[in-house]
């Protein structure tokens, strides 16, 4: 791979630590999400501030694990104040969060002015980062130099995954029904707790290397994104952490190429990661499987399509039937064979069901390819196929009339509309409960046979 | 910049001091006079807007939109200087973060909308990646020309200390739309607020009415912003509102206490920033906004967790009392078969016989038994006490409704005996009148005489 202004040794680096951090503020972002608290990096990205300001009065310098534990507790110290101001006096959430991080940046503000008034602490830093400086600051490990980020997102990474896997369940109870967690034995504060003290770790750990905007993108987006694909916890965290991991690709390449573009230089890697996540929300809330636009609009097409060739079928269907047993009492083995149905033209099937001859033509040839209708001069008629499907869809019409009647105690004359509605969607399982819920008569509320059962032999 | 105190005040002794404290409040310097008259008329703007935000449960929206407005501010300033203007000219960096904020505001409603994502997911979203996207945009115009885009940060970072003439009219402006606005269509906001879905049915439009918070809020940010910064807005737009639910359950005067506390934030804050040296006039405003909603946390009169937990106490001292009373009345009711007949204030009990009535401790008793008689209820003979004319008819009325509740639970509700009399205990004290006549209706026709306890009474060994 050739580009311009990318070498391996260098970008390489890049990718790896935006990978490693998007990966663990995606993971705990799903939680954070699901209990409607993905504000909670942002609202921490602005609250560590104090944090700083005590670690660099007390140590006099701006660097090394007393700024990394004093931002740590100042964010406990932030999620701890918003709970608190939550359950005892009321406030909600949102603005119990607001308040919180808007004074702690206050007060941190007031107190680097006071301790650091002409030290480079700029509060800037924690919102920016610098992610394109971190593989310059290395650490030796068993001879290889590795930037000092990677080590301490990939630890991150690996805490957080390993607390995901041991509280998993816990977790996932916690997440949807708290209350029920609690009834369950354990409690569901220690979980929250545990999950809180990780986030400000992980805020903490990303804000050195590479600023908040990104902490905030990946806590959200991501798992935003993957509840599009998917309802599944599990599936859920697969698809955030694979999403954010692309992002975080996606998001230094474009850094480096799409400004060239233009004729200008590369540009700040974190900014255009959090655009490609938001780029990916947006694929995802299009194509996604479970809440995509496109995806619903097609479903929605298909159902119509398939509601369309079920009311031909029918249709063809009941005209056959009116043809082979003339009186609705006549048994099937006296009527059979006295006509021979020689089918309906296109104008009356679109008589017949309302439709445009336009409509009946295409869905028609829709049939005619699935080999359930054929033609036969200027009439059509079903195949053998097409009277299977056709019969089992009559017959869950009729059993729904039936059902309707009998246990819902539904007026004659209302039913047709409902069962001609849950037809489409009635599978043989449902069937054969409609069946069993039924007096199991051979007659429908209307006085028409109900079709037997096909027994289905495909091996 | 938020970072920066109103520095003109330089004081040496108390006289000095005096003087400048003098000065100050009477608004003599220039420049503090726009600061704070600034400051205030934005806090009670954004105060009033805010309260509207934070009962739609919306208060993080100023963070997200405020936050949504840099990619326009930098897409604004590479148009303008592309096409060879000025690319830090204020009404064009104003246009572009405006409609970028709008743009986010949009972005907000739809992504709630169109994938049901919930509110605060969507605010993260809009935050993030608009942000995102103006940092990466920052980032192309430094690389640009360096030092180029310098002072175009603190557009969003603000100026707080520096406020000129133009941004005082600017925020006098934008105050003034707001109020009106929030005036004109008060009642379909409130209704928006409390219950969307009978103001849809009332014929008003979610879209049109949450368009027109968002815009509000949208006005307040990018005016606050370039004035006084990304994170002082957002105080503002949050805490005074927060902090008036503390004192009224209603919309109006929340809205009006919402607005004061705005004012007296950004008042008090200036004023000490101003005063006091090396103090950050941003950040000292959003701590004395921040120390208001303390106050109000506390004290406030309709939710204050003071007068809380005053009114708790208050309401154990009552039902403690009720306890004795009827604890008293229920002794003296089996010492003699005809309490009726017996001078109330003759029927003498031990005060350790009434030990075994409650799980109450020696001392707890005795002062209950103090309190009592202060209040002219009991009167203490040595170890005994007696009940007197207005303690003996509360008692009766005490013990009656007990027993009333005790049947009720026992004839309709099927709750075993053993059960009923800590039941009763939990509701006797909040029985009204008229259910009490209704229980007597419903157990035993009227009597105004006091009902047999249905079950044993304990007694004292």
């Amino acid at each position: 791979m050739e580009l311009d202004g990318w070498t391996w040794a260098l970008d390489g680096w890049i990718v790896l630590t935006a990978m490693l951090c998007a990966m663990s503020c995606a993971l705990l972002g799903n939680f954070l999400v699901l209990r409607g608290t993905s504000m909670l990096g942002d609202a921490i990205s602005h609250a560590v501030l104090p944090g700083l300001a005590v670690a660099f009065w007390v140590s006099g310098s701006r660097s090394g694990t007393g700024m990394f534990v004093a931002a740590v507790l100042a964010a406990v110290v932030t999620v701890f104040l918003i709970e608190t101001l939550r359950r005892s006096a009321g406030v909600d959430r949102g603005a119990s969060m607001g308040v919180v991080f808007t004074a702690m940046f206050a007060l941190g503000m007031i107190m680097i002015v006071q301790v650091a008034d002409h030290v480079d602490l700029d509060p800037n830093c924690v919102l920016y980062g610098s992610i394109e400086l971190t593989p310059l600051d290395q650490w030796e490990i068993a001879g290889w130099l590795v930037p000092k980020a990677v080590v301490t997102l990939g630890s991150t990474l690996l805490l957080n995954g390993l607390f995901v896997a041991l509280f998993y369940k816990e977790l996932l109870l916690t997440a949807f029904d708290s209350d029920f967690a609690d009834s369950m034995g354990f409690s569901s504060q220690v979980v929250h707790y545990g999950l809180m003290t990780l986030v400000a770790i992980t805020a903490v750990a990303s804000f050195e290397s590479v600023g908040s905007v990104l902490v905030v993108a990946m806590i959200v987006v991501p798992p935003a994104s993957a509840l599009m694909m998917t309802d599944r916890l599990s599936g859920m965290l697969a698809w955030s952490m694979g999403l954010a991991a692309l992002a975080a690709i996606m998001g230094h390449g474009s850094a480096v190429v799409v400004p060239g573009w233009f004729g200008m230089g590369s540009t700040l890697t974190s900014g255009m990661m959090a655009v490609s996540a938001g780029g990916l929300l947006l694929i995802c809330g299009l194509i996604g499987s479970r809440r995509g636009v496109v995806t619903r609009w097609l479903r929605q097409r298909t159902f119509a399509a398939q509601v369309a060739a079920d009311d031909v079928l029918g249709f063809l269907f009941r005209l056959e039937e009116r043809a082979t047993l003339p009186t609705p009492t006549a048994t099937l083995a006296t009527a059979q064979g006295n006509f021979e149905f020689v089918g309906s033209t296109l104008t009356q099937l679109s008589a017949g069901l309302g439709q445009s001859l336009r409509q009946c033509a295409r869905v028609i040839a829709g049939l005619g390819r699935r080999g359930e209708i054929e033609s036969c001069g200027d009439r059509f008629r079903l195949t053998e196929a097409g009277r299977r499907r056709a019969q089992l869809l009559v017959r869950a019409h009729r059993l729904w009339e039936l059902y309707l009647v009998e246990q819902a105690q539904c007026e004659v004359d209302r039913i047709h509309e409902k069962a001609e509605a849950w037809e489409h969607v009635t599978d043989e399982s449902m069937r054969e409960s409609l069946e069993r819920a039924t007096s199991q008569t051979a007659l429908d509320p209307h006085g028409s046979r109900i079709p037997p059962e096909i027994a289905r032999n495909d091996d | 910049m938020i970072g920066s105190s109103i520095a003109w005040v330089s004081v040496e002794t108390s006289d000095e001091w005096f003087a400048a404290l003098l000065r100050l409040l009477t608004l003599a310097d220039y420049n503090t006079r726009i600061v704070i008259l600034g400051t205030a008329l934005l806090g009670c703007a954004a105060g009033v807007v805010g309260s509207f935000t934070l009962l739609r449960k919306r208060a993080l929206v100023g963070d997200a939109i405020s936050h949504a407005m840099l990619p326009g501010l930098g897409i604004a300033f590479l148009v303008a200087t592309l096409s060879g203007g000025d690319g830090r000219s204020l009404p064009i960096l104003f246009t572009g973060a405006t409609i970028s904020g709008l743009v986010g505001a949009a972005a907000i409603l739809g992504l709630r909308s169109t994938w049901r994502l919930s509110e605060d997911a969507a605010f993260g979203i809009v935050l993030s990646v608009f942000f995102g996207a103006g940092v990466a945009l920052l980032g192309v115009i430094q690389s640009l020309e360096a030092g180029h885009a310098a002072g175009l940060e603190g557009f969003i970072y603000g100026k707080t200390a520096s406020l000129s003439w133009m941004d005082l009219m600017v925020i006098i402006t934008a105050a003034a739309v707001a109020l009106v606005l929030c005036t004109m269509y008060f009642k379909e906001l409130a209704l928006l607020c409390f219950d969307q879905a009978y103001a849809e049915t009332q014929g008003y439009s979610k879209w049109w009415l949450d368009g027109l918070l968002m815009s509000l809020v949208v006005g307040i940010a990018i005016t606050g912003m370039q004035a006084v910064g990304l994170i002082l807005v957002i105080a503002l737009l949050i805490i005074p509102a927060a902090a008036a639910r503390f004192w009224t359950h209603r919309l109006s005067r929340q809205v009006l206490i919402s607005a004061g506390i705005g004012m007296a934030g950004c008042f008090g804050g200036g004023m000490t920033s101003a005063l006091l040296p090396n103090l950050p006039a941003g950040a000292v405003i959003i701590l004395a906004c921040a120390t208001l909603f303390l106050f109000s946390l506390m004290f406030g009169g309709a939710q204050g967790l003071v007068w809380r937990a005053i009114r708790r106490r208050q309401w154990q001292q009552i039902m403690l009392r009720q306890h004795l009373l009827r604890a008293v009345y229920e002794r003296a009711e089996a010492k003699t078969t005809e309490p009726k007949i017996v001078r109330e204030s003759e029927v003498r009990i031990e005060i350790a016989d009434l030990m075994i009535s409650r799980s109450w401790s020696r001392t707890q008793l005795e002062r209950l038994v103090d309190g009592a008689q202060r209040e002219g209820l009991i009167t203490r003979i040595g170890s005994q006490v007696a009940l007197s004319k207005p303690g003996w008819v509360q008692a009766k009325k005490l013990t009656h409704q007990h027993r009333l509740w005790e049947m009720y639970l026992i004839t309709h509700a099927d709750v075993a005996l053993q059960q009923v009399d800590r039941l009763a205990d939990d509701i006797e004290h909040v029985l009204e009148p008229s259910v009490i006549h209704e229980l007597e209706r419903l157990l035993q026709g009227r009597t105004a005489e006091v009902v047999k306890s249905p079950h044993q009474i304990p007694e004292p060994s």
